[in-house]
């Protein structure tokens, strides 16, 4: 009976293994196959029709090409600057709104959160925030209409109060016995000691702007100003789509535009994805305390 | 120190909710919301009576639905199988790999699909087997469902199982060794311990995501949809964007905004109420 049981388990832990072997591998192959496909000879790459699990004629022909395309290299600029932007204006935001509603003493303050917490069950939807941002504030094409609306956030609030709130009374008593007002303490005191909350904060904003490109596509006209993923979605959607979208000077390589559209393709997922590949790893548990002081006050 | 955040609410949250005008008006944009003659509820009957509505609304349930037996499900699996991995390196080898697609963004998650789905692509190669056909996956209204609840799951299985992953590991082990003592095998302490353990979480995800039925993201849809498979693919969301900022017809756009808006925030009381009453959680 019991030589059975270890049996079944056995059987059990193999299929398990297998199973999740098989998880890692859906996961993987996609990226692997973009990877490989942008070092492989771009003539080969067109022929196959499987997923492409090795390196064929290795060569960075569409790295160079992409290099050279001047709407991606701003691409990257501009992201970077929307993501600086919008985690220092946001962060700066959140903490103060934060700070304020986590005080026990507040006048008004279930009014207060209401009138926060209610942004985040009912809003005035996309065509009225594009008025909005167009017409009523005259921010079209304006770099700040990708900055702005991104800002604020009533969950990031809420997360930020909720760390605040666990933290004891007594430390910010003592420091204002010290005669510290309440800009020192909210930056000497209480910031540094929720280094672990703001750190998700500031993830998820960096997140969201990095991969952001459907406020930037409403809101701007001049590619001056397209973030990365903008670009991206000319070069990786929009081309395939209409065919007609022809964002990179292949005048050189007209004869095998279709070959190198796809080479181009591969590279720019390659070259828009590593750095966040890269950042990962350092900031994944980061990410899962996010999910689960979420989940706590979902 | 909260006024520049009371500020930005008020405009960037409540001066829109007042911009929700513009759907009992003719809006024009030369005139303003303040200048635009009223139509009462025009624009709304005009979407109920449009092929849209039925649609769209149609469209986007059957997206919910799915997610609701299929994602859902499969998401709370993969969790309780790999709390069962006692290898914890390759545990955190699993979870480090599968919460990596939720990272990458949209536009290149389309992107690989677009290409994947592609008259050579793998995955039109893969269903050519079966069919016998190759063509692109992208233009034939019966393969979007099946494209976009399996691109979800790529995406999101790993990163949505954390929740539950979190569920697990706060269940009191000393249930376990007693489950055992009683003689209970594996499939038992599941069946007894684990799924009881974790049902609040399973219970709250549910009610979460029944509340939000008519709400689904227009970001994936729009980047993938194509004329030729508006039959299937076109949801509320996309048609609001199609019609509002491709076609500039605001005033109608925003009813059909404002429409799917208060079903939402209706399906989300409603849930509350429920969460609140079967569960000891609650969102608000």
């Amino acid at each position: 009976m019991v030589q059975r049981r270890s049996f079944s388990r056995l059987i059990f832990e193999i299929f398990n293994t297998l199973f999740f072997l098989l998880v890692i591998a859906a996961c993987l192959i996609p990226v692997i196959h973009v990877i490989f496909a942008s070092f492989s000879e771009p003539s080969w790459v067109m022929k196959q029709s499987g997923v492409i699990l090795y390196i064929k004629g290795f060569n960075v022909e569409g790295y160079k090409l992409i290099f050279q395309n001047r709407n991606l290299v701003s691409g990257y600029l501009n992201t970077f600057f929307y993501v600086v932007a919008t985690t220092v204006l946001g962060l700066l935001l959140t903490v103060l709104t934060a700070y304020v509603v986590s005080r026990k003493n507040l006048l008004w303050s279930n009014a207060i959160m209401f009138f926060i917490s209610f942004t985040m069950l009912f809003n005035g939807g996309m065509i009225s925030t594009y008025i909005l941002v167009t017409k009523g504030l005259h921010l079209y094409d304006n770099r700040w209409a990708v900055i702005l609306p991104a800002c604020l956030n009533g969950f990031y609030i809420i997360l930020v109060r909720t760390a605040m709130q666990s933290i004891p009374d007594e430390l910010e008593e003592s420091a204002m016995i010290d005669g510290a007002n309440r800009l020192v303490i909210l930056f000497k005191i209480i910031l540094p000691l929720l280094k672990a909350t703001l750190a998700t904060v500031v993830l998820y904003y960096v997140i969201f702007q990095w991969n952001s490109w459907f406020q930037a596509s409403i809101y701007l006209r001049s590619r001056s100003k397209f973030p990365l993923q903008l670009i991206l979605k000319e070069i990786l959607v929009t081309g395939d789509v209409t065919s007609t979208a022809n964002t990179v000077n292949a005048s050189d390589y007209s004869g095998d535009l279709v070959m190198y559209k796809q080479l181009i393709k591969y590279c720019t997922i390659v070259v828009s994805t590593v750095p966040l590949f890269i950042f990962y790893p350092f900031v994944q548990k980061y990410f899962e305390k996010g999910v689960m002081i979420g989940a706590i006050k979902g | 120190m909260a006024l520049p955040g009371i500020v930005y609410f008020i405009i960037f949250s409540y001066l829109p909710m007042g911009g929700l005008i513009m759907a009992f008006q003719d809006y024009k944009p030369k005139k303003g919301i303040l200048g635009s003659p009223f139509v009462g509820l025009k624009n709304f009957t005009d979407f109920f009576s449009s092929i849209f509505f039925g649609r769209t609304v149609r469209n986007t349930l059957a997206i919910s639905f799915l997610e609701l037996v299929i994602t859902f499900p499969v998401t709370i699996i993969f969790a309780l199988l790999l709390n069962e991995v006692k290898n914890n390196k390759f545990k955190r080898t699993v979870q480090t790999i599968s919460y990596m697609p939720y990272f990458i963004s949209m536009v290149v998650v389309a992107g690989i699909i677009i290409d994947f789905c592609s008259t050579r692509g793998p995955i039109a190669q893969l269903v050519s087997l079966f069919t016998g056909q190759t063509q692109n996956l992208l233009s034939v209204p019966g393969y979007w469902r099946p494209i976009y609840i399996i691109s979800g799951l790529w995406q999101g299985l790993g990163f949505g199982s954390i929740i539950y992953l979190a569920a697990l590991s706060g269940i009191d082990q000393e249930l376990y060794e007693a489950a055992v003592i009683d003689g209970a095998n594996r499939w038992k302490q599941t069946l007894y311990v684990t799924i009881p353990g974790i049902s609040p979480t399973i219970i709250m995800m549910l009610i979460l995501k029944i509340g939000s039925m008519m709400s689904v993201g227009y970001e994936k849809t729009i980047l993938l949809y194509n004329p030729q498979i508006y039959e299937t693919a076109d949801i509320i969301s996309s048609y609001v964007y199609r019609k509002g900022l491709q076609e500039f017809n605001y005033g109608y756009s925003t009813a059909v905004n404002l429409f799917n808006s208060v079903i939402n925030f209706i399906l989300l009381l409603v849930a509350n109420k429920i969460s609140k009453k079967y569960t000891e959680n609650s969102l608000f």
